[in-house]
This record gives structure tokens, sequence and C-alpha cells, in this order.
């Protein structure tokens, strides 16, 4: 589905992202882990087409998609969230999630004025469906809410309603679950199985709760210091001894030393 | 009694319209700031030139319509040459985007840099104003002068202050009433308003849901470019066109945008009308509204002014470098400069 070759983004001298290569599979939930600083955000903002890649090659279907716009690889059906919850603060719930679908008919300054029927057919439909999805995510009753005064777990909700308002191909989710209650989070873990299961969504999810990894996500890519370290199951990057070197450093290997 | 009507005339007659008139013509300006603002994301300084260019293009077709003998009866004939006008303001506004904006947009230029583009911007256009009407000042109003005249309002209340209105005021404040309703109808309740707010509210968002920023960007400059030369000739017909004086305009603008919070469209028409009333206030000589109110023993010999006209600009920006010191993101919540 989606294919990543030698990817590297630089700041300056500072390489976030060093040469990372990997493939997610169709109808996967692919997890994306690693210590802080591995360079995960930055991989998924070089995708999304959100920063210029230094080098290396991003790949869709087969198709380049390197260094296209954001709002190009939307309407390819590359979505994203953030992980800190972006909303537009001074619109309601329901309005943020009916901006979504770009190519709306009143997006013209013609139709604005004359195509007024078409627009009011289609708000209808939106509506319809914004009101579904906070259905869904057990948030109808913010539907009315500015999305600048709702709390940070049910922005991230909204966030993941985001990808439900039109048909996405695959989404990235970037710490879907920080700052979010247990309960919360088996509710977005719910619905990405859900839309993993009915509607072919792919996913690729940047967790930190390894529990939620585990419970979604197969495989799992563990990166560090800008590389792609492992793959695998949950369990078979835990017992990789390069991981447990990036997350907890080389100094666990000496313990014995350290403790005689 | 009388002495009070007297008073509340005069008041009328050389603060409150006048200052009417003002504000709208000031709010209309700061509402083509204010978007600049909140959608490109930078202090557009060639503003107040666009509005000079929008002015200068239906002079030249007013006068056209003039030597046609097509006239719009009692209203100014500038009435009719307007679309016109804005149509060409419109294509400027494009040109320049597509010609200068875009290189630097694409670059991803930090907002400062903007900023001294577009001062290059207004010295250009300022040139080109110059060279197709010259510096001088142009009168293109004709039409009806009043609405109400001082001398039928005399003979009408039989006071000895008359009230006069001017067909220009009252064209003004039809028109910026008529432009602010439109322009909040098409933010709040449209596709492509909605995009230009969400656009404004979180870029990175906007992109993310699809929306073609260059559209947002195209629709904005084709609603500045009209707020602007609708401004522009609504103030060249209520005082007199003078291409310097546009450039001088831009401190009392940038101040309504910057007092109402830049980004914030209510906030530049509130800022219009608060510098506009400031400014007329500080320098109107108060002696004639305070005669009829004071005993006869009191009335003031001097001018009662608190400042001569000549330091009206001195006004917005007091106000300017209050509001920043004080509070810079604007009475109304804007972003911060």
């Amino acid at each position: 589905m989606i294919k990543v070759e030698n990817l590297s983004k630089h700041f300056g001298g500072f390489r976030a992202v060093d040469g990372a290569s990997l493939e997610i599979a169709q109808g996967s939930i692919t997890g994306l882990i690693g210590p802080n600083g591995a360079g995960k955000t930055t991989l998924f903002n070089v995708i999304a087409g959100v920063l210029e890649p230094t080098g290396g090659r991003v790949t869709m279907a087969g198709e380049d998609i390197t260094g296209l716009p954001p709002h190009k690889l939307f309407h390819k059906g590359l979505l994203r969230t953030f992980q800190i919850a972006h909303e537009f603060s001074s619109m309601s719930c329901r309005e943020n999630l009916m901006m979504v679908p770009g190519g709306q008919t009143g997006e013209t300054l013609w139709n604005t004025w004359f195509g007024r029927k078409r627009i009011a057919d289609e708000e209808r439909a939106l509506r319809a469906k914004a009101d579904e999805v906070l259905e869904f995510l057990t948030i109808s009753h913010l539907a009315d809410h500015k999305a600048g005064q709702v709390s940070g777990g049910q922005k991230k909700l909204l966030e993941l309603g985001r990808t439900m308002m039109v048909d996405a191909k695959i989404v990235f989710l970037d710490e879907v679950g920080a700052g979010v209650n247990r309960t919360l989070l088996n509710t977005i873990g719910d619905a990405i199985i859900r839309l993993n299961k009915e509607r072919g969504y792919t996913f690729v999810v940047i967790e930190h709760d390894m529990d939620f990894i585990g419970r979604l996500c197969d495989p799992v890519i563990c990166m560090a210091e800008g590389k792609v370290l492992a793959e695998g199951t949950l369990d078979e990057i835990k017992a990789n001894e390069q991981v447990i070197e990036a997350y907890l450093g080389t100094g666990l290997k000496n313990k014995d030393k350290v403790e005689a | 009694m009388t002495d009070f009507l007297n008073a509340i005339v005069a008041l009328s007659n050389f603060v409150l319209i006048p200052g009417l008139a003002y504000g709208a013509q000031l709010a209309l300006g700061a509402l083509g700031v204010t978007l600049i603002y909140g959608i490109l994301r930078f202090s557009n300084f060639a503003h107040g030139d666009t509005m000079a260019f929008g002015a200068t293009m239906t002079i030249l077709i007013t006068w056209g319509f003039q030597a046609a003998g097509i006239t719009a009866g009692p209203l100014p004939t500038a009435l009719l040459a307007l679309p016109f006008g804005i149509l060409a303001t419109i294509g400027l506004a494009l040109l320049t985007d597509k010609t200068v904006y875009r290189f630097y947009r694409t670059q991803k230029a930090a907002p400062v840099i903007f900023v001294i583009v577009s001062m290059g911007v207004m010295f250009i256009m300022n040139g080109i104003v110059r060279f197709i009407i010259g510096p001088d000042e142009q009168r293109f109003s004709d039409g009806e002068r009043f609405i109400v005249s001082a001398r039928d309002f005399k003979e009408w209340s039989g006071l000895r202050e008359g009230l006069a209105i001017k067909t220009t005021q009252g064209i003004t404040v039809v028109v910026a009433v008529i432009c602010v309703t439109a322009l909040f109808y098409f933010l709040n309740k449209t596709r492509t308003g909605k995009s230009m707010r969400a656009y404004s509210d979180n870029e990175d968002l906007a992109l993310l849901s699809g929306i073609n920023p260059e559209r947002v960007v195209m629709v904005t400059w084709i609603i500045v470019a009209s707020l602007a030369c609708i401004a522009g000739v609504l103030y060249g017909l209520d005082k007199s066109f003078k291409p310097f004086v546009y450039f001088q305009l831009l401190l009392p603008i940038f101040a309504s945008a910057v007092v109402g919070g830049l980004g914030n469209p209510l906030g530049a028409i509130f800022g219009g009308f608060l510098i506009a009333y400031s400014e007329i206030f500080i320098t109107y000589a108060w002696k004639k509204v305070l005669v009829y109110l004071m005993p006869e023993a009191l009335e003031p010999s001097g001018l009662v002014q608190l400042l001569s006209t000549d330091y009206k600009f001195a006004v917005s920006f007091a106000i300017l470098v209050v509001v920043l010191l004080f509070k810079p993101t604007g009475l109304f919540k804007g972003q911060s400069v």
C-alpha cells in the first residue's frame, strides 16, 4: 500500500529521519513505536506532505507521492491526525467534521451565490454524516459545542472522526491515545478496529501505550534515531535486543557488572 | 431647551455624522487588512495604494460615463463605475499575487519578508497610480450634493444650527452596511467562507482537510480587492481623491485593524469607528457645541480644540501604541502582531 524507500529528513545537521525504509500492507493496522525523538512524527510529516524530504521516495499503490502537498494527498485518500489535537477552534464540533470532505460544490465563488440548492442538498447529507460520526464516537452531545472548548480527549476523538468523514484509504494516527483515559482509549481502539474491518481502512498508529499497540497492531515497526530498527509482532519486538537497547540504553547489558 | 437642541444638532452635524461616514470607510479598509492578516498572515502595507488604484480606475470610468452622458440621476455616477473599478482592482490584486506573493509563499517565507515585500508592492502601486492619474487632487462626485441641506433643515426646524447630510455620507453608510452584511454572511454561512475561516484558524489542519490553499488565497484577494476598491471610492467621493492621502490612510486603517484585533473582522469594524470618532473628538473645536450648553459667564473664549487637525494621524498612532503595549491582541480577541 505504502512503500517508503530510504527516506531521510534533515534539519540542518540533525538527521531526524535517516534512511528509513518500510512497507505498510493493505488492510493492516501497523504500529510504529520507538523512544522519544526516534523520528516517528517526522516520518509521518514527510509522508503526509507537511515536510519536504531531504532524500528518498514514498510510493502509494505504486504511484510516487513524494513531496505532494497535504491537500492533494488527502484527495488520494491519505489522511493523518496530529499528536497534539488540532481543531478549528471557533467552529462547532459538527462544523469541524463538515469542513472535512474537500472539493465541495460551495467551494467556488460562483457556486456560493448561484449554486445554492446543490450546496444545500450537499450540506444536508454532510450534516447527517457528521451526526452519525459523532454518534459513533459517543460525543453526540458535543455537536454544537465550540471545538476549542471540549476536552483534550474529546478533541482526539474529533481527530479520528475527521478521518471518518471521507472514504480514506490509509490513516496515520499520531499518538491518538496520548492524554486520553482508559475508557476513552478503549472507545478509540474499538473505533479503529471497526473502521479497519468494516471499511477496509489501513492504519499506521504511533503510540507509546504497549497494551493499546498489542491489542490493535500487527505488525509493529520499531524506530530509533531515524532508522527502522525492527519489524514483527509485538512479542518479537519486545524480545529484540536492539529494541531493548534503544529504549533503555546499553547500561542494562552491563547490569551485572554494575551490581557487582 | 432650544439651546440644548442646537447643541445636539451642532454635535451631529460636525461630529456624529462625519464620524459615522469616516468610520465606515476606515472599517471597510481595516476589513481588508485584517482578512489578509488572518489568511495570508502578513500585514499588507500595499492596502492603502490598492484603495487608491481602485479609486483611480473608478474615476477614469466615471469620467468616461460623464463624457458619454450616462448618469445615475441624483446619485453620483461613480456608483455606476464602481463595479468596473472593482473588477480592475481584483485583476491587479490577482496579478500581484501571482507574480509576487506566490513566489514567496512557495518558499514558505517568514511573515516579516512578506511585510517588506508588500512595502515594495506599495511603492510600485503608488507609482502606477501617479503615472495613470497624476499626483493632483481630482474631483469626480456629481449628482445631488445633499440629502438634507443645512438651510432646509434650519427652515424646517427653526433652529440656529443647521444639519447637513451629504449624499456621499448616506451612500457610504448604506454601502458599508451592505458590504459588511454580505461579508459576514459569506464568512459564516458559506462553504468558501468557512474554508477561509478554517484556513485562518489552523492552516495545517485545513490543508489536511483537503482545502486547497491556492483557492482560499485567491478568494481572499478577490474579496480584499473589492473591499479596498469600495473603501477607496467612498473615501474619494466623501472627501476628495488625492493619491498621497491614501498612503496616509494606511495608519488609521492599520490602527483600526490592530485595535480590534488583527484577523478578527468584527474587531476591524469596531476599530474603524473607534479610530474615526477618536480622531474627530480630539481634533474638533468644541466651542460650537459648548456655547449652547454653558452658562454665558462660562462660555469658552478659545476654540476648545484639544489638538489641531494637523495632528489627526497622531491620534491613531497614539491609540495604536497604547493598544500594542497593553493589549497586543486587540480589544476583540485577534492574533498578536
